[in-house]
């Protein structure tokens, strides 16, 4: 009877062990500091942190943990360095304020850095004051979602990035909003990830910004007056779709950069009143399709190098220019877009414009092989010579119009 | 001088032509408000027109108005009167009743509109000062063409030449320029030649006042940095005021020798 009694109270004692333990941090309670709290808990514990304000950092979270805050719970870093850093898997963090990442010329400071991980949830976070935000360093299957990083950076150099993905796989990164740091979201050599939903806008540089990163997708972003726009660079793969690119407006601005991209698609995009709509260098194969040009600057530039991309069903709206081009060659195909500053008619009534449209301008010719030329923008000179190569075709190439041409615009279920 | 200025403008002013021309800026003005609801946007549009008809009306206008005023012109020759005075007094008569117009006829539908509340303010007021501007030195490059031809159609075919090279040809051999010579520096170069025609001249200082100015790029950057400082803006008023005080001089020099 008595080694039943002790072996039930082990069974309880374990099974109580086993269960995850909950522990309280505030300031009249028995853990004054997250760090202690952290060391005092067990693998797989939950730890509320009460509203307050935590003057800690370099919080290293090495076992499975969920911490919790309150709507006040603020980690006061004090400039000191890296906040939190998790190096173990299956951890979440949820409704933390973090403020006052240390800033550093040499190491890169975040305010929350996943090392090494797997199945991590980052959610409800709010970043302030940072250096870098939230840095996922060879980091897999993990999500970080619905977070609020609104940083104070001034200068590039003195500046990181908003959320940044280093060798990453198979990421959520969901329904943020980013503010004013260098670059909004940052992927360098991270695949398969998934980023939708996000609102990056006013950083100093790119909104989104991607390198050597394969198969992802973004989709239903916006990204908003950021100093450069959206920079995807050797890539392949990327899909995407629904974003806004919106307000990118500066001499050296795009609202979307592709630098060798290949294979990927870019559907339903929206681009309003960017210097430039896309900028494309060296991409191929490359699908644009029922994406909105409306007011830009230059609607698509194409530097060169891109083949067998196919531009159909896109609207294009009072653009300046609608594509600017620089070689005589062309592989490139355009089908079936709507242009507003076609002149054309449809005598069939079918729709679709009987005469072809010839979206390079030759002063958008001539401006990009002597850029000093844009000086005459809007002379009646310029829109002489734009109005007799548009009826006979000299110096720009010959076999790139729209065939056909839409007379109204493709109605989308965006909007 | 002044009575002569008085006569010239009331008579203008009284005339179908002041009043047509006063109403197509009006109605120009209130179809492009109603069109765009946008004001900067307005703005735009507006420039493009103000550089290429501004210019013309003003030449047309001033060759018109002096070949039609001729005899009563000879008249006044023969009376007491400084010569000078004769010619500056109908040039700043017909100078005058013209930018009136154009500035009265623009700025009544803004006004309306709301410029006032709005931040495009200072681009319209730059808008119309350029545009009074380009009246002025086209009406007294007019004025000089007239003096020294007195076979009117000879008189009106330079008028309209001169015109057609400062807004259309001048741009063709800048651009050619540009072209040609794109393995040197242009900076420079295309500073200056956009300084020697008032109407690029007019052109790009309005449109480095716009969002638009983004477009420029480099070459608008380097612009901007010459046109944003009080040099360059003192420079480019200079180069306006000459653009009307060389030709005035010259009114002066030809109507004193002139034989009638």
């Amino acid at each position: 009877m008595r080694t039943t009694g002790y072996i039930l109270f082990f069974l309880f004692l374990f099974s109580w062990k086993g269960w995850s333990n909950t522990i309280e941090v505030c300031s009249g309670c028995n853990f004054k500091s997250i760090k202690s709290a952290i060391e005092a808990a067990n693998p797989g514990d939950t730890i509320y942190v009460k509203k307050g304000t935590y003057k800690e950092y370099n919080i290293g979270i090495a076992k499975p943990l969920t911490i919790i805050g309150e709507e006040n719970t603020v980690i006061d870093g004090e400039n000191k360095g890296e906040i939190i850093t998790i190096q173990a898997n299956n951890v979440t963090i949820n409704g933390l304020t973090i403020v006052n990442v240390g800033t550093s010329y040499t190491t890169d400071y975040a305010a929350l850095r996943v090392v090494k991980s797997e199945n991590f949830l980052l959610q409800n976070l709010k970043l302030q004051r940072l250096f870098f935000g939230i840095y996922l360093e060879k980091a897999k299957n993990g999500k970080v979602l619905n977070n609020t990083v609104m940083g104070d950076a001034v200068e590039e150099f003195s500046s990181g990035n908003g959320i940044q993905l280093w060798y990453c796989q198979n990421v959520e990164v969901k329904g943020n909003r980013i503010e004013g740091v260098r670059d909004g979201i940052y992927l360098e050599f991270s695949d398969e990830i998934t980023i939708s939903d996000n609102i990056s806008s006013d950083n100093l540089r790119y909104g989104l910004h991607f390198m050597f990163s394969n198969n992802d997708i973004y989709e239903n972003n916006v990204f908003e007056n950021n100093g450069a726009g959206v920079a995807v660079m050797f890539s392949k793969f990327i899909s995407m779709k629904g974003n806004t690119f919106r307000k990118n407006w500066g001499t050296a601005s795009f609202g979307l950069l592709l630098k060798e991209i290949n294979d990927s698609e870019i559907i339903n995009n929206n681009f309003v009143e960017n210097t430039v709509g896309i900028n494309i260098e060296g991409s191929n194969r490359i699908n644009y399709t029922n994406n909105d040009f409306r007011n830009n600057g230059w609607a698509i530039k194409v530097r060169g190098a891109c083949y067998s991309n196919i531009f159909s069903r896109n609207n294009f709206f009072n653009n300046s220019f609608d594509i600017s081009y620089n070689s005589k060659l062309n592989d490139n195909s355009f089908d079936r877009n709507y242009w507003s500053s076609y002149t054309g008619y449809d005598l069939n009534r079918n729709g679709i414009g009987d005469v072809p449209y010839r979206p390079v301008k030759l002063f958008s010719y001539i401006v990009n092989r002597t850029p000093e030329t844009i000086i005459l923008l809007r002379s009646l000179f310029i829109d002489i010579i734009d109005f007799s190569e548009k009826v006979s075709p000299v110096f720009t190439p010959d076999n790139l119009m729209d065939k056909n041409p839409l007379l109204k615009p493709v109605s989308h279920d965006i909007y | 001088m002044l009575k002569i200025l008085k006569y010239s403008f009331y008579d203008l002013m009284r005339s179908r032509w002041s009043y047509v021309y006063f109403l197509f800026y009006l109605l120009l003005g209130l179809v492009l408000l109603f069109l765009n609801n946008d004001l900067s946007k307005a703005v735009i549009t507006l420039m493009n027109v103000i550089i290429i008809l501004v210019p013309l009306i003003g030449t047309i206008f001033g060759v018109m108005y002096y070949y039609n005023s001729k005899e009563f012109t000879e008249l006044l020759l023969a009376q007491p009167v400084k010569r000078s005075s004769i010619f500056l007094g109908q040039y700043f008569g017909v100078a005058l009743s013209l930018a009136m117009s154009l500035v009265i006829g623009l700025g009544l539908p803004f006004i309306f509109y709301g410029i006032f509340n709005s931040n495009a303010i200072g681009n319209f007021a730059l808008l119309l000062i350029t545009g009074a501007f380009l009246t002025l030195i086209f009406t007294a490059l007019a004025f000089v063409i007239a003096l020294t031809n007195d076979n009117k159609i000879k008189g009106f075919g330079y008028a309209i030449l001169l015109w057609l090279f400062l807004a259309v040809i001048y741009d063709g051999l800048f651009l050619m320029s540009l072209v040609f010579f794109e393995d040197y520096p242009l900076d420079k170069f295309s500073l200056v030649a956009t300084m020697l025609n008032p109407i690029d001249l007019s052109r790009v200082l309005i449109l480095l006042k716009m969002d638009i100015s983004a477009l420029l790029g480099y070459t608008g950057a380097v612009f901007q940095k010459f046109f944003g400082t009080n040099q360059g803006i003192i420079l480019s008023s200079v180069m306006l005021i000459l653009w009307v005080s060389i030709p005035l001089i010259s009114i002066r020099r030809i109507a004193n020798s002139k034989d009638f």
